[in-house]
């Protein structure tokens, strides 16, 4: 299925191919000192003036009421660290993975203080200096993040074997003996969580070009993602029909890469900009009026690339302009202009939840709303809290359980409240979290993204 | 371990005190620039009985007790000094009582204002002050500190709203001060003491407060000035006019363009001055008011005056000012801000002052403020790291308190003495005042264990 990619660009390296190593990113230096945030500019630690108005949107320290848990305690943690006061401890490493990420302060802070990075540099040092490496943490994160999540070939074939696992039956099978009992208890915990693979992935789903009816009036690049293409292959092609409706000739390269998102997120700096580089080897940036994302977490990073190569004498220009060119799905269509889809569909009540990296990321907020108000027949009802984190974040509900399932029932309280059947989110992660926390308390509630209930309402309208 | 961590743990249990390096790191300062100290301990205690165990240990020990709440004071009065213990009351936030009959609620001190205003306005009622840190900041740190807003022009300041308090005294003992009666003269009106006394009294562990009818209307305006002197003479022309509206907030160029760039708000960017002014009430009376301050505004030069059109859009006025300190250090990486405040007649001889001294001393100063009450924010945009500079900020600082005071002004309308502005306080208040002061101290807390070093220094005796 491998295409050549679109321009002459280095060759991509052969599958099972490991980038770097655990606790060996480059730059060198001694465990427990810092390198990342002394390497950051250091107006941008300064820039937190301590005044506390992020406390109240900050979801740990509203959890805990600790000063450590807020991310105006983290800044002054990670100050400190900068300054030579205080060197990467075990507590600090604990305390930046509880974290979630979710930067809510980002759009609390008066005083513009990018979070962001300062959390992305914290992490990297932590596992630079190696103060939480234990033998299994090292081999899990060597084998997800270094293998798995390098090499998109190897994902789509784990993720092919767990489609199999699940429909053939051998999921119930193993639940129903209880042989799930077997495993550790906090992959136990999370057996039931495990999302459904789609049977087919992105690239059988969408062809690598794809024109509309009419005469197209942009050409864009559609991100597919990784785990998204799993799980949401169906999000890619409404994604794709959604683009196609409004006039978009639509460019899908073959077998992409991870973004990178997880590893700049997860303390793995210098893969996350290999990850970047690959991803612009994949598209022609030249050819294209925009390249378009459909996960707000993916979306977040990718449009800092110019931030995260711009030392990369090679790859400096080009991210910088694929920067301004990377487009969330919703953002994109408010651009040019929705398409309205005809009526026809019967009247529901929608709710939606704000995905963090789209709202506090990406600071896109209006247009996903837009998106749904823009179908007939569906009422938008808000949400209360729509912008409080639901506990997903990245691989949060995973290493924090316990954190992640209060977030989920406060969320999911909030859904109900609503008494709307439909909630869109626009990011796996979200829709992951919400669907098994609505499938394990028994609600009828659908969790959808926006663009496929449009997509919908295009394909309805159609037939009808 | 030091014996007072196993000693408070014994009192409190594990989960209520804090003592890894880590946590007591991030309890050294508060929102003050460049101002931190060093924790010995954090407890958080959840009953007053648990406050009083606490207070009574300190006292035996001769352990000295810092008080704090969620640690946005801006004079340094919550920064321990010294390793000292810190007690934090922002999980005592149970609201205990609304009376309805009566117009009051009954909180405990770690309840946020937010949260007060919040229970107020859904029983159609007001909880009037309403500092820039209300989304976070506690009653009980208000009331430490006697916190202003926006809206103290009209409706006064959080002593004009507190009916009672709870305090555990130096000694550890619990005494209720004050009641629900509009009128109360048995004795000396002790709960007064406690209103802004920084934590340096005793500790409050609960909060009586009044609430008054929530108006029923508000208009808020926004007026833009060319000069800024000019939108200091609309204020005081209005106060002159005899119209006491709400709000009558002040924010220069400076502070201007910091504000919109984090909120987004359409705030006028060419104009070097601009003006908030907010009327509420009655209808009739709002619209009367709003026409005439509109009037005045015009007639002292306001280049424009436009109406907030929605509840909202006023709502984000107000939210957006209340940002403004924080926005301002967008521009440099330290912000000290400073709280002189002067009789409303002498406005616009301080603003004219205040860049008189920016121009002499080669600094960047952003100035906003509650200028209905004559209560100015100049901030000095610098950075800590710069000694020369800092010198320079120092001397300002000291020029612009000296002109305050003599115009019959102040170093402090809201923020408190703590330990950013103790240097300033004799010049201030005196000699005498400054003795009434230490002796009242020393009576209520002989051996300085509450807040030492705050406000004043006390000689050991």
């Amino acid at each position: 299925m491998n295409q050549p990619p679109l321009t002459g660009l280095p060759a991509r390296p052969s599958p099972g191919e490991v980038i770097g190593a655990i606790g060996r990113a480059a730059p060198q230096g001694r465990a427990g000192r810092p390198l990342y945030l002394k390497e950051l500019d250091y107006s941008i630690v300064q820039q937190c003036m301590h005044c506390g108005m992020c406390l109240p949107t900050c979801p740990t320290y509203d959890a805990t009421k600790l000063e450590r848990n807020s991310p105006r305690g983290r800044i002054a943690l990670m100050r400190r660290i900068a300054d030579g006061q205080m060197e990467v401890t075990e507590a600090f490493a604990r305390e930046m993975y509880f974290c979630l990420g979710c930067l809510a302060c980002e759009t609390a802070c008066p005083a513009g203080v990018e979070y962001g990075r300062l959390f992305e540099a914290a992490r990297a040092d932590i596992e630079h200096s190696g103060v939480l490496n234990t033998p299994r943490r090292d081999l899990v994160r060597t084998l997800s993040l270094k293998v798995l999540f390098t090499n998109p070939n190897l994902l789509r074939a784990l993720g092919r074997l767990l489609w199999v696992y699940q429909v053939t039956g051998l999921q119930d099978f193993v639940r129903r003996l209880g042989l799930t009992r077997l495993l550790p208890k906090k992959i136990r915990e999370m057996e039931p969580l495990t999302p459904e693979v789609k049977p087919r992935f992105s690239d059988s789903l969408i062809r690598p070009v794809e024109t509309p009816r009419t005469p197209p009036r942009y050409r864009v690049g559609l991100l597919t993602g990784c785990v998204q293409d799993l799980i949401y292959s169906d999000v890619n092609r409404d994604t794709a029909d959604v683009l196609l409706a409004n006039g978009c000739e639509v460019v899908t390269p073959r077998s992409q890469y991870c973004c990178g998102s997880l590893h700049a997120h997860n303390g793995e700096l210098e893969t996350a900009r290999e990850m970047a580089r690959r991803t612009l080897d994949a598209f022609d940036l030249d050819r294209l009026d925009a390249v378009i994302t459909n996960a707000a977490g993916c979306g977040s990073h990718l449009k800092t690339y110019g931030h995260l190569l711009h030392d990369d004498p090679e790859y400096a220009e080009r991210a910088a302009l694929w920067d301004s060119r990377l487009k969330d799905i919703h953002e994109w269509l408010d651009l040019i202009g929705i398409t309205p889809p005809p009526a026809g569909i019967p009247p529901m009540r929608v709710t939606y939840h704000e995905a963090c990296h789209l709202c506090h990321g990406q600071k896109i907020t209006r247009q996903p709303r837009e998106v749904l108000r823009a179908i007939p027949g569906l009422e938008l009802v808000e949400l209360p809290e729509s912008t409080w984190c639901c506990g997903s974040a990245g691989i949060y509900n995973i290493t924090q359980p316990e954190m992640s399932q209060e977030l989920l029932r406060r969320k999911l309280e909030a859904v109900e409240r609503t008494a709307a059947p439909i909630v869109a989110t626009a990011n796996p992660g979200c829709l992951v979290q919400i669907v098994s926390g609505l499938r394990a308390g028994g609600h009828s509630i659908e969790a959808a993204h926006p663009v496929s209930l449009l997509a919908r309402a295009y394909r309805e309208g159609r037939e009808s | 371990m030091d014996s007072l961590v196993t000693d408070m743990i014994g009192l409190l249990g594990q989960e209520n005190v804090l003592f890894e390096p880590e946590h007591l790191a991030v309890y050294g300062f508060d929102g003050t620039a460049a101002l931190s100290g060093a924790t010995g301990c954090v407890v958080f205690p959840r009953t007053t009985e648990e406050v009083i165990a606490v207070v009574r240990y300190a006292a035996r020990h001769r352990r000295p007790i810092v008080t704090r709440g969620s640690g946005t004071g801006l004079s340094g009065g919550s920064i321990p000094l010294n390793g000292h213990l810190v007690v934090c009351l922002v999980k005592m936030n149970r609201v205990l009582e609304l009376d309805e009959k009566n117009l009051t609620l009954r909180v405990e001190p770690g309840v946020t204002t937010v949260t007060v205003a919040e229970m107020a306005d859904r029983a159609g009622l007001l909880y009037p002050p309403d500092p820039g840190s209300m989304k976070i900041s506690t009653i009980g740190g208000n009331v430490a500190e006697n916190s202003g807003g926006l809206r103290g022009l009209k409706y006064g300041i959080t002593r004009d709203y507190v009916m009672g308090l709870e305090v555990v005294t130096a000694d550890g003992e619990r005494v209720f001060l004050g009641n629900k009666c509009v009128k109360d003269v048995a004795g000396y009106s002790m709960k007064d003491l406690f209103i802004g006394s920084e934590g340096t009294l005793g500790i409050i562990t609960q909060v009586l407060l009044k609430l008054v009818p929530r108006p029923p209307s508000r208009k808020t305006l926004l007026a833009g000035f060319s000069r800024m002197d000019a939108a200091a003479e609309t204020v005081s022309a209005i106060i002159a006019e005899k119209i006491i509206p709400c709000t009558l907030e002040f924010l220069d160029k400076i502070t201007i363009r910091c504000v919109e760039e984090f909120a987004h708000i359409g705030l006028p960017l060419d104009v070097e001055a601009i003006l908030l002014m907010e009327s509420d009430g009655h209808p009739a009376v709002v619209a009367e008011e709003a026409a005439r301050m509109e009037a005045v505004a015009m007639r002292c030069g306001a280049l424009s005056v436009q109406i907030a059109q929605s509840a909202e859009e006023a709502v984000r006025l107000a939210t957006a000012r209340r940002a403004a300190f924080s926005a301002l250090a967008r521009v440099a990486p330290t912000t000290i801000l400073e709280d002189a405040t002067v009789p409303r007649s002498e406005l616009a001889r301080m603003v004219n002052f205040i860049q008189d001294v920016a121009g002499r001393y080669r600094l960047r100063i952003g100035t906003f403020g509650h200028m209905g009450d004559g209560n100015l924010h100049p901030t000095f945009l610098t950075d800590e790291r710069n000694t020369e500079e800092m010198e320079r900020v120092e001397k300002a600082m000291r020029e612009i308190f000296d002109y305050a005071i003599s115009l019959g002004g102040t170093i402090t309308g809201e923020h408190g003495v703590g330990l950013a502005k103790k240097k300033f306080l004799p010049g201030a208040i005196g000699n005498a005042s400054l003795g009434l002061m230490k002796t009242l101290k020393r009576s209520l807390d002989p051996h300085n264990l509450l807040n030492p070093g705050k406000i004043f220094d006390l000689d050991q005796p």
